[in-house]
């Protein structure tokens, strides 16, 4: 290239680029071979390759219990989460109200308030209305968090939308609900997909909140996880971190490929 | 069917939702902070008292009488500090990254963009569980150290102040690169090439032109980090052992071995009204004439 092309090149910019690449990627890294490691000391010093840990975590009644109790949390909170987030988007984008600043404040809310403050509250309110801390709460509580994680992807791909189309679709005599369904659903499809699958990953990570909201049997996976941590590191958590980081890794990929495909 | 009414049932269960479930717990929260403590925890709902933020700023002495205690003043304070130099340190390190990241290739651009986003998207709790591998005594750090010949004993820097610094920084770099990157990404190449070809030096270059355009994104990946950091509790409960207590680990502690409600929710106030202010500074800073956007 040229010296214009070159004026570009901030030095040393690479190669602080590359290092931080690798210093978000090593320590994800570190965990995961030790998953694999034999020694049952989770020392880095490396004794052979084992899935042994993860056999442990099979076996773990408590542990499956808890990756059940994520799961079901996770999806419900998504599709209710997805699905008010659709519904709001379809009612922001493109348009201008009265009222607008604060209807998107309170939608991007559950994402400024901090993650203890907003769990404490929710704790409270819990309590005083009496329901009972269980698998319910934990789902209305992570529900309140999806909303405004889908809601982002959901009202970006909105906004790119041509609005010839809805109108070619009105002029045609489709009704709006014809319209939504037959015309904007399908096209804004790819970024309710992404965003639920976002929301599914909030939900399947949070500690904070549902340390706070969950009942004696209704522990969720990273709350375990993080008691179990508390008292020791085992390799048993090795593993199953492997198993939450896979996990959440083969979604973003999906929906990054999604997003490719389509835009 | 009207656009208004339409309008109206669309967001009406977001509202809903978000009302009923975190604005008006966080008005309760506000509630029970003016309330007086149960004898077996919990509150008595028709007592109100200031007690939990005078005990915030003072404590009683055996005469009865209020002292000035400084101790959770110092909690708040060093979380403030930690939580800023967490801010500064993830500027100081993403800059340079989302300017690579901004000034190649398109196409690339996305990809690189991917994989920043991967460790953001991980899971906090097992990105924090993997700096215990890294630190603990005989993690990997001594390791690698000891290995190569660098050290001859363990580092012992697990369960530190330093640790939670490395975990909070750690943890929310994602939360400036990005939008650095974004104001990075979208400021006008012309500018540059104007300076470039008014003979500016690519220091001068960035200083007086890319650094004061990418100001927005600066202060808002300051703000994105500074205010989770300053709530942090998974990061100090795993890396900062018990001997660097964080607001949020203090707050935690009330609803659990102390069982001081009142008070729990009285320091969650503090520290969202704490938060809520640096967002209002901020917007008030950065106002744009509003109907120029519509």
């Amino acid at each position: 290239m040229t010296g214009s092309r070159d004026l570009w090149q901030f030095p040393g910019t690479k190669t602080a680029a590359f290092a931080v690449i690798v210093y978000l990627y090593l320590p994800i890294l570190v965990l995961i071979v030790l998953s694999f490691n034999a020694s049952d000391s989770s020392l880095a010093r490396w004794e052979g390759f084992s899935t042994h840990w993860y056999a442990m975590v099979a076996a773990d009644d408590n542990m499956l219990n808890a990756i059940r109790n994520s799961g079901i949390v996770a999806c419900i909170a998504t599709l209710f989460g997805t699905a008010i987030a659709t519904a709001a988007a379809l009612g922001t984008a493109r348009t201008r109200f009265r009222g607008q600043t604060v209807v998107e404040a309170l939608i991007g809310l559950p994402l400024i308030v901090p993650d203890i403050v907003a769990a404490i509250a929710i704790l409270l309110f819990f309590v005083m209305i009496g329901i009972k801390l269980g698998l319910i709460s934990l789902v209305l509580a992570h529900t309140v968090f999806a909303i405004p994680i889908a809601y982002l992807p959901i009202r970006a791909r909105l906004e790119g939308l041509d609005p010839a189309l809805a109108e070619a679709a009105a002029d045609l005599y489709a009704n709006p609900w014809q319209t939504l369904r037959r015309v904007i659903l399908p096209l804004i499809w790819p970024g309710i997909v992404s965003g639920a699958m976002l929301a599914f990953i909030g939900s399947l990570g949070d500690v904070v909140v549902s340390y706070f909201v969950s009942g004696p049997g209704s522990t969720t996976l990273p709350v375990y996880v993080f008691s179990m941590v508390r008292m020791g590191v085992t390799p048993t958590v090795n593993a199953v971190s492997t198993l939450l980081i896979a996990a959440s890794v083969s979604l973003l990929t999906a929906s990054y490929l999604l997003g490719r495909r389509f835009s | 069917m009207s656009a208004l009414s339409r309008r109206s049932g669309l967001l009406a269960p977001a509202m809903l939702a978000i009302g009923v479930l975190l604005v008006l717990p966080l008005g309760l929260m506000a509630y029970v902070s003016t309330l007086e403590r149960g004898s077996d925890g919990g509150v008595i709902w028709d007592r109100h008292t200031l007690d939990a933020y005078v005990q915030f700023l003072f404590e009683r002495d055996l005469m009865d009488n209020l002292a000035l205690n400084t101790d959770y003043l110092g909690i708040f304070a060093r979380s403030i500090g930690l939580a800023a130099t967490t801010a500064v340190l993830t500027l100081a390190i993403a800059f340079p990254t989302a300017m690579w990241m901004a000034f190649q290739p398109p196409s690339r651009r996305t990809f690189l963009l991917f994989v920043v986003t991967v460790p953001f998207w991980t899971n906090l709790l097992v990105r924090n569980y993997s700096w215990i591998l890294i630190l603990r005594n005989g993690g990997f750090l001594d390791f690698a150290l000891m290995g190569t010949g660098l050290r001859h004993e363990p580092l012992n820097i697990l369960y530190s102040p330093l640790a939670t610094g490395i975990g909070l920084v750690y943890s929310f770099l994602p939360f400036m690169i990005l939008p650095v990157y974004v104001s990075l990404e979208k400021l006008d190449r012309r500018y540059i090439e104007a300076a470039f070809d008014l003979g500016a030096d690519r220091l001068r270059t960035l200083i007086r032109i890319i650094l004061p355009l990418s100001m927005p994104g600066i202060v808002g990946g300051l703000i994105l980090v500074f205010v989770p950091c300053l709530g942090a509790f998974v990061t100090p409960a795993l890396l900062g052992g018990g001997k660097s207590l964080m607001i949020g680990s203090l707050i935690q502690q009330q609803f659990g071995q102390a069982r001081n409600w009142p008070f729990g929710a009285a320091l969650a106030f503090v520290l969202l009204a704490i938060i809520l202010a640096a967002l209002w500074v901020h917007a008030m800073r950065f106002r744009r004439p509003t109907r120029s956007a519509a």
